[in-house]
């Protein structure tokens, strides 16, 4: 058996690795432990949030397939921080367990080139610093040009609570003994990281008078530019909120050496975002009460997950603290909440493709990168996916700048910065969150998309139209003009706003703070849909800021432009400062703007290394 | 490497001739939006223009100005060198003047810097200018670095301690919009803090700047009604003659300058034209230059005359002056007392006879006093101390305000906040902390959050 491309794991940035490499036409092998658990949501029930919902836009705009599998699974939609501006607002669905799998592996086996096999890889197959495939546990070798590996938290897994250590991966799913052995005998550093989850409660036992309903939005959403509705927002379900109670704070206290991280029995390293309960108890004792929220996991059974509730406390106390929680004293608890430790590769020995430094052909995307989400873990996966294609294509590889994308951000964060921690993307890890917005992800990348071929001609002409209508609102606005005539300026007194001195464009009158489209759309009719509208608003409105950042984001492009060739022994490049050549010579950054990001490279040291490439074209 | 870089490239006061030199891509333009006389983006390469440097409207000097064109030049960019007048404040507006319209203060040694990048490689001998670029930016950093007081660069850290709690509230806001019982940073909570931080800002570029006056000349302008002696006590003040004096009321038409060192601290003082009211075209625009030098001036002497009634002009001068560090030096005291002064509501008066070395050692120790310049020469001096700092500072500043601009035309919070991040960059570059994950840190370290 051959193929042209193996992805090792069957969570989110497995899923759309191999889809975006079957996509492109190569022959694509996904293998899994458990075809079962394909695009399963070990945790929380959602898909989205600030930052993280911006990345499954780019997904769908890019042709991806997390966008459009969530909006087939939302049972809950909202829109977040729309108190705020454009460009922190972000989607967030309540996604159903169930639904969500069970879509994407329909989509996974509907697609050409791809096949699905069950079974736990445990070496890979490398010649002179080269993958050609992989064997699995029971001695079954495959081949392939290319390797994926999005094994998410599966290598060397444990799961605790107490002093109980067991060997696992999550669900009591196998865990995978010996790829991180495989990994760190071909050179590849391995950490160890940290993550866990709550319990999970039977919806049933729930009093919820002592709780507080959060609905979804009245406005239907979606994350895929498709823009397909699969549940109407009367048809959402809703989540509810509760706070922890001094007596649940007794309890951690009083148990504190009980669970398994103060009782000394975890090694990895947790994400400082979500800190179980135990930590937030302890680092944070001044506050009276956590917020937790009461989250339904799908339509299809009982689970109820507890967010804000992860611990890793034995049983017999996650009894009491849950008991201690408001509406939840009669709770029947359906699962327990577990810390799971595993084993990731340290991400600064891969290159801005995702291929590894060490060996050829062989990608990593999501957890095992040290990353954490599903969101994350996607936008990998995609990018993965498109790069091991485009390099069986013999093209370049597809590197999202960080003015361009949250997955630029995260990737570029990834390979130059490493991670302590299990990372997460935030709206304030990207200096340029205005120019990231929710609104404009498919035009920031969807002519990416069509260039890799993921975007069909039909989508991609939609979007060309798209692009046109917005030019011609631009210019409507700019071409109109409003005079100071008395029945104008009785109206816009009226909004209240101003009267007109002189006569002004609609684009110039737009820029008011206080003037909306639907100000404008009094004087000149638009026949364009509301996302097209949007866009000249938030163009015209936020002009000067978005000039501001373009601005920054261009310092940073021109230091991109600046190539430094992959050979270059920093050994060589005379005065460097010891610690930058130590951290030039391991990251190995291809151009000069990576290498100024690098922690402990000073600005001198970046005068010195251009000096020295000047001086070597020469 | 794309912007256009500026810099003064002769000493300071020294010579009849300085030099403000630009590089870069704008070079010209920048120049050209600030000079009357040739439109210089249209003259030729390697021409010398005469004309004027205009701020907004106002001549600061008669300048030649050289027009060199890419590649054939010193750093192979486009090169404009002005020629100016030697003095210190001229030399010194016109370079403002360059970086308020687009201009970069050049780092120590960027022009040499430039002209290697850009492959004048036979200019500059390869191995020693590695050397002279190594050691220029790491002796620029320390020297910067050094220069700062520990106080300073303490408040300047407070300030960005200040701003980096504010920015990652903010943050755990937009990141963590679900958690209801973070404490949302108010529109109040902001508009506070950078009311309190631009009033401490304000006070450090406005000691900086008082400092580094000192340092370079107080701006002692002496002004009074004609003939009351103002000339002659300027020459008191230098032993020379340089202003014309006469007995004939007017004769003093230009701004006349000086410099004296009192304890070491430079006083760069200026004559006036005598204020009166007049029909005479050339001496009203010598007045109305006067009077404006009043605003500029960080001390004022004024100079009235004692065998003279106090008349509606003197009083009119007390009345502009009576907020600057002012002087009041009653001169002619060998004539007869005419005037009278409410003494009881005015400070710092000296008695003069300007025909004679009288008084004026008392008015010398006034402003030692006024000053106290004493105790500057010994204080551990709380300021920033280089142009390139100040001007942080500055934009800053005005970062501040419009972030502040931004609330009042209720901008959402995360736009108010970009202005915000500027200013806490702008801050890190005064001290030399740029901007790292700080903030990201800061938020996981102090707000509870998450699943």
């Amino acid at each position: 058996m051959e193929y042209e491309i193996i992805v090792v794991g069957g969570g989110h940035a497995g899923c759309e690795a191999s889809l975006a490499s079957a996509r492109k036409g190569h022959k694509t092998l996904l293998i899994t432990s458990n075809i079962n658990n394909i695009a399963d949501m070990p945790c929380n029930p959602s898909i989205g949030g600030p930052a993280k919902g911006i990345v499954v836009r780019e997904i769908d705009a890019l042709g991806g397939e997390m966008g459009r599998n969530a909006d087939k699974g939302a049972i809950q939609t909202k829109m977040l921080n729309t108190k705020k501006g454009p460009a922190v607002q972000a989607l967030r669905f309540q996604a159903d367990k169930v639904t969500y799998p069970k879509e994407m592996i329909k989509t996974l086996k509907s697609t050409k080139n791809l096949e699905i096999k069950e079974g736990m890889v445990e070496q890979l197959l490398v010649k002179d610093k080269k993958v050609y495939g992989v064997e699995l546990e029971d001695g079954i070798k495959i081949n392939s040009k290319v390797v994926i590996l999005t094994t998410g938290t599966y290598l060397k897994a444990v799961i605790l609570n107490g002093s109980n250590k067991t060997p696992s991966g999550p669900h009591g799913e196998k865990e995978s003994k010996f790829l991180s052995d495989s990994l760190r005998n071909l050179g590849f550093t391995i950490k160890r990281l940290k993550t866990g989850t709550p319990q999970r409660i039977d919806k049933n036992s729930i009093d919820y008078s002592k709780t507080q309903e959060e609905k979804g939005d009245d406005i239907p959403r979606t994350f895929s530019y498709d823009n397909i509705i699969y549940r109407q927002p009367e048809d959402q379900i809703s989540c509810y909120l509760i706070y922890t109670t001094p007596k649940t704070h007794e309890i951690i206290k009083e148990h504190l050496n009980e669970s398994s991280m103060y009782g000394g029995y975890v090694e990895g390293v947790g994400p400082r975002y979500c800190p179980s309960i135990e930590d937030k108890v302890v680092r944070f004792s001044d506050k009276e009460r956590h917020q937790l929220f009461l989250e339904p996991e799908s339509l299809y059974y009982d689970d109820i997950y507890v967010q804000g509730f992860s611990t890793s406390m034995p049983y017999e106390v996650q009894d009491l603290m849950v008991h201690s929680l408001p509406g939840l004293e009669h709770a029947k608890i359906l699962k327990y909440g577990y810390a799971i430790e595993y084993d990731a590769i340290d991400s600064k020995q891969l290159k801005q493709s995702l291929e590894t430094k060490l060996i050829e052909n062989l990608y990593t995307a999501g957890q095992i990168n040290g990353t954490s989400g599903y969101e994350e873990a996607a936008g990998q996966g995609l990018i993965a996916g498109i790069n091991a294609s485009l390099k069986l294509e013999g093209k370049e590889p597809l590197i999202l700048k960080r003015n361009e994308s949250y997955i630029g951000v995260l990737i570029d964060d990834l390979v130059t910065k490493g991670v302590k921690d299990p990372y997460r993307l935030l709206t304030s890890r990207s200096e340029y969150r205005l120019l990231l917005r929710n609104d404009n992800a498919d035009l920031r990348l969807r002519d990416y998309g069509y260039k890799v071929g993921l975007i069909d001609e039909k989508r991609y002409k939609e979007f060309q139209v798209k692009k046109e209508h917005i030019k011609e609102i631009t210019n409507i606005l700019k071409e109109t003009r409003i005079t100071p005539k008395k029945e104008i300026n009785e109206y816009i007194e009226s909004i209240p706003s101003p009267a007109l001195k002189d006569g002004i464009s609609l684009y110039e009158f737009l820029k008011r703070p206080e003037i909306s489209l639907e100000n404008i759309e009094h004087f000149v009719e638009l026949n364009y849909t509301k996302e097209e509208k949007e866009q000249v608003e938030i163009n015209t409105k936020y002009e000067g800021y978005i000039k501001k950042a373009n601005k920054e984001a261009q310092k940073m492009l021109d230091l991109e432009e600046k190539k430094i060739p992959e050979a270059i022994d920093y050994e060589t490049v005379p005065n460097l400062a010891s610690e930058a050549r130590q951290k030039l010579s391991e990251i190995r950054p291809t151009t000069i703007g990576q290498a100024s990001r690098i922690s402990g490279v000073n600005p001198a040291d970046i005068s010195i290394l251009m000096v020295y490439l000047r001086r070597q074209s020469k | 490497m794309n912007d256009t870089i500026v810099a003064i490239s002769t000493a300071l006061g020294v010579g009849a001739i300085s030099i403000v030199r630009l590089s870069g891509n704008e070079a010209i333009d920048i120049v050209n939006k600030c000079f009357k006389g040739k439109d210089l983006t249209k003259v030729e390469s390697h021409t010398i223009n005469y004309g004027h440097i205009y701020d907004k409207k106002e001549i600061i000097d008669e300048v030649l100005v050289s027009i060199m064109k890419a590649p054939k030049t010193y750093t192979t960019e486009d090169v404009v060198e002005i020629n100016c007048h030697g003095g210190i404040i001229s030399t010194k507006r016109i370079l403002e003047t360059m970086l308020n319209n687009g201009a970069r203060l050049a780092e120590p040694g960027e022009f040499t810097k430039r002209a290697f990048l850009n492959g004048r490689i036979d200019l500059v001998k390869s191995e020693a200018v590695m050397d002279i670029i190594d050691s220029k930016s790491e002796e620029a950093n320390k020297l910067a670095l050094s220069q700062l007081s520990g106080s300073t660069s303490n408040m300047i850290k407070k300030f960005r301690e200040k701003l980096k709690q504010l920015l990652a509230s903010i943050e755990v806001n937009i990141d963590y919009p679900e958690y209801h019982d973070i404490e949302v940073v108010t529109i109040e909570n902001i508009k506070t803090a950078i009311k309190s931080m631009k009033k401490d800002l304000e006070a450090v570029i406005k000691e900086s700047k008082n400092m580094t006056l000192i340092k370079e000349g107080i701006k002692t302008v002496i002004i009074g009604r004609p003939n009351v002696g103002k000339s002659s006590i300027l020459n008191q003040l230098l032993q020379q003659e340089k202003a014309i004096v006469t007995d004939i009321a007017g004769t003093t038409r230009d701004i006349v300058e000086g410099e004296i060192y009192l304890d070491g601290i430079l006083l760069n003082i200026i004559d006036t034209a005598g204020i009166r009211k007049t029909e005479d075209v050339v001496e009203k625009i010598g007045v109305e230059k006067s009077l404006s030098m009043i605003d500029e001036a960080d001390l004022v002497i004024v100079v009235l005359n004692n065998n003279e009634k106090l008349t509606s002009e003197d009083e009119e001068l007390l009345e502009k002056t009576k907020d600057k560090n002012r002087i009041i030096v009653i001169n002619k005291t060998d004539l007869e007392d005419k005037l009278k002064l409410e003494s009881s509501k005015l400070k710092n008066i000296v008695r003069t006879n300007a025909n004679t070395v009288e008084g004026i050692k008392e008015l010398k120790e006034k402003i030692v006093e006024l000053f106290q310049l004493e105790k500057l020469k010994t204080k551990d001096y709380n300021y920033l101390t280089n142009a390139r700092q100040i001007s942080l500072a500055k934009q800053a500043y005005e970062s501040l305000e419009e972030a502040e601009q931004g609330i009042t035309n209720n901008l959402p919070i995360d736009m108010v906040e970009i202005d915000l991040k500027e200013t806490f960059d702008l801050l890190g570059e005064i001290i030399g902390e740029t901007y790292s994950e700080e903030i990201i840190d800061h938020l996981f370290a102090n707000f509870c959050v998450g699943k």
